[in-house]
């Protein structure tokens, strides 16, 4: 356990984010799943009581019926905003003075710098590069979580839980926005930063990041699994493997939609559009822990080889 | 004073004559003197001097209309409603993201501001001025430091925000439209970074441009090296990499046009960005919540379109 390297990790400053966001997500993620639960152990007081559901003010924050509704801004809530302010400032100050950018020597094109890692926040895509070629790991997949993430609300037709912590009422929401958010997109960074060392090489948490370590890996394509070296048999393999994925996969997530008598009740409100666009995008997002689980455990490199271009 | 005044009075002229314009002096300094400490009365209420009404237009006092024309007719507070539900005040609810993400980007736009006058976007000497700024300017370590550590920061509290609203399902009707928005202004933030990223021209800054580069010229039909590029006609010298680098290599057209994404173009389109993003919060019902819970039965059937 070489405990020095891990301190060097998490303790070079430009590391020093991620090690913060190692605190803070798992913080903010209680913080507000314990307001969630809080809510929906009030929604369950109301549902079992339509009496109380009449004359209840439905929030779990204090209420008096002689209290006024509204507030003035000024002072209740600028006051906050400027306390904000001044914590983030001084927040700031403590940590440029105790920790310094980096800046490594000049730029030298003939030089490549071993790992060669893009900025944290972009960490999450060059690790996705080790399973997808550049087009899609650098291009398709950003463009499609960009425009997914915009879908979000237009998809969403689950009109509980506006403007309140809940987590009952829209389990399926939460879920997937986690397991996009924090299970691939923060622990791609988390991975990228602390995992892939000298090489690209996977090193565990406290093994030493050794430039000269040689690992017998050989990664194969799908096709070359079953001895198929004919190309257009390889790419017929190739298709129906992906084919078999998206089928599996679609039938797998309307399963996921309609387990439950309330999800069953959300989709029968959702349009055809809706449906698919939803289905589009999920399966896309699927498409990446399967092909992670194929290349890190099976050393698959590619499932489907074409002359256009390989998945 | 006066006797002095008095006695070179009487030695140069009339006596008589001198004791007059000696009580005339002495009447007339203590008019002004009464003048003076009226007039000084007036400043211990400042509030109704012409000067304070010209700046603050409106009354600054302790009642409730003040208290509303306070925010109100305030240039830089007026985005604030005059009034807010008393449980959104509370920080558990918002977790204060969004405010701290502006306030983020204001110090970076000022800290950014200050670096400029430091840097020069070309290849010969741009690392050097980061030298010479991190050692020779005072406070420049400090300067340098606090700007990318806020913008490091910002990337955390933007996507805090993010998380924050998606679990208050604020970006459900009638906010959708925004929630697009805040997605542009991420994508926006995170361009920011990493276009502020090379402007040190070290070898970090190069190679992780020259990364993420390369994953452009594997655009599908626009890169060269991509899917179909090559149908399109796509070379080195053609494609969408060319355009953001301003050449086939990471060399000075990139660093210059790096400059101007960051200093210039990106943050004129956040921040017009950010005007419809607080314009809409507005229009839109100003904060979500928290808003009273809605049960399972009282969900109301779709209207058919």
């Amino acid at each position: 356990m070489d405990w020095h390297q891990l301190w060097i990790i998490l303790a070079t400053p430009d590391n020093v984010p991620i090690t913060l966001l190692l605190f803070v997500m798992p913080f903010y993620s209680w913080y507000g799943l314990r307001q969630s639960f809080a809510n929906d152990r009030l929604i369950e007081q109301l549902e079992a009581n339509p009496e109380m559901a009449k004359t209840h003010h439905r929030k779990t924050q204090s209420y008096r019926p002689e209290w006024a509704r509204e507030v003035h801004v000024w002072p209740y809530l600028l006051r906050i905003e400027f306390l904000a302010a001044l914590v983030v400032t001084i927040i700031l100050f403590v940590w440029s003075i105790t920790l310094n950018a980096p800046l490594e020597e000049p730029s030298n094109p003939t030089l490549t710098m071993n790992p060669s890692k893009a900025p944290w926040y972009f960490l999450g895509l060059q690790e996705m590069l080790v399973y997808f070629d550049p087009w899609m790991a650098g291009v398709v997949l950003p463009s499609l979580i960009i425009v997914g993430l915009m879908v979000i609300p237009y998809i969403d037709e689950n009109p509980l839980g506006n403007g309140y912590y809940t987590y009952k009422q829209r389990k399926f929401a939460i879920w997937t926005f986690i397991f996009g958010f924090i299970i691939l997109w923060i622990s791609m960074i988390i991975i990228g930063t602390m995992i892939r060392g000298p090489g690209w090489m996977w090193f565990w948490p406290g093994q030493t990041w050794d430039h000269n370590r040689l690992i017998f890996e050989v990664n194969r394509d799908l096709h070359e699994i079953f001895g198929i070296r004919n190309k257009l048999l390889a790419f017929a393999v190739g298709g129906a493997a992906t084919t078999a994925y998206l089928v599996g996969a679609v039938v797998g997530i309307h399963k996921l939609i309609t387990l439950s008598p309330f999800s069953r009740k959300i989709y029968q409100r959702m349009s055809l559009l809706q449906y698919t666009v939803m289905q589009v995008f999920l399966v896309t997002m699927l498409a990446l822990p399967v092909k992670m689980i194929l290349r890190l455990v099976f050393r698959i490199k590619y499932v489907w080889v074409t002359p256009w271009f390989n998945i | 004073m006066s006797e002095t005044n008095g006695q070179s009075g009487g030695q140069s002229g009339n006596g008589a004559a001198g004791k007059t314009a000696l009580a005339a002096l002495v009447a007339g300094s203590k008019e002004v003197k009464t003048r003076a400490l009226q007039e000084m009365e007036t400043y211990k209420q400042p509030e109704k001097t012409d000067l304070w009404k010209s700046v603050l237009r409106v009354k600054h006092d302790e009642t409730p209309r003040s208290r509303a024309l306070g925010v109100l007719s305030n240039v830089f507070l007026h985005l604030h409603p005059a009034k807010i539900n008393r449980d959104a005040v509370a920080y558990n609810y918002t977790w204060g993201m969004g405010g701290i993400s502006f306030y983020i980007y204001v110090v970076l736009v000022f800290t950014g501001a200050l670096l400029m006058f430091y840097y020069h976007p070309s290849k010969v000497v741009a690392f050097r001025d980061i030298l010479y700024l991190e050692h020779d300017v005072p406070f420049g370590k400090l300067l340098r430091n606090m700007h990318r550590w806020a913008a490091h920061l910002m990337v955390i509290t933007v996507e805090l925000h993010m998380f924050r609203v998606y679990l208050t399902g604020s970006y459900k009707k009638p906010r959708e439209f925004n929630w697009a928005v805040g997605v542009i202004l991420l994508v926006l933030t995170l361009l920011l970074s990493f276009t502020g990223y090379l402007l040190a021209d070290d070898q970090l800054g190069f190679w992780a441009v020259t990364v993420g580069t390369n994953m452009a010229r594997a655009t599908p039909m626009l890169g060269h090296d991509g899917p179909f590029g090559s149908m399109f006609g796509m070379t080195p010298f053609n494609d969408v990499r060319f355009a953001l680098l301003g050449g086939s290599i990471v060399d000075s057209n990139a660093l210059l046009r790096a400059y101007i994404w960051h200093c210039v173009a990106i943050p004129i389109i956040a921040s017009t960005f950010m005007v419809v993003h607080f314009w809409r919060i507005r229009k839109d019902g100003g904060i979500s919540g928290p808003a009273p819970m809605m049960l399972e039965s009282e969900i109301k059937p779709l209207r058919k379109p």
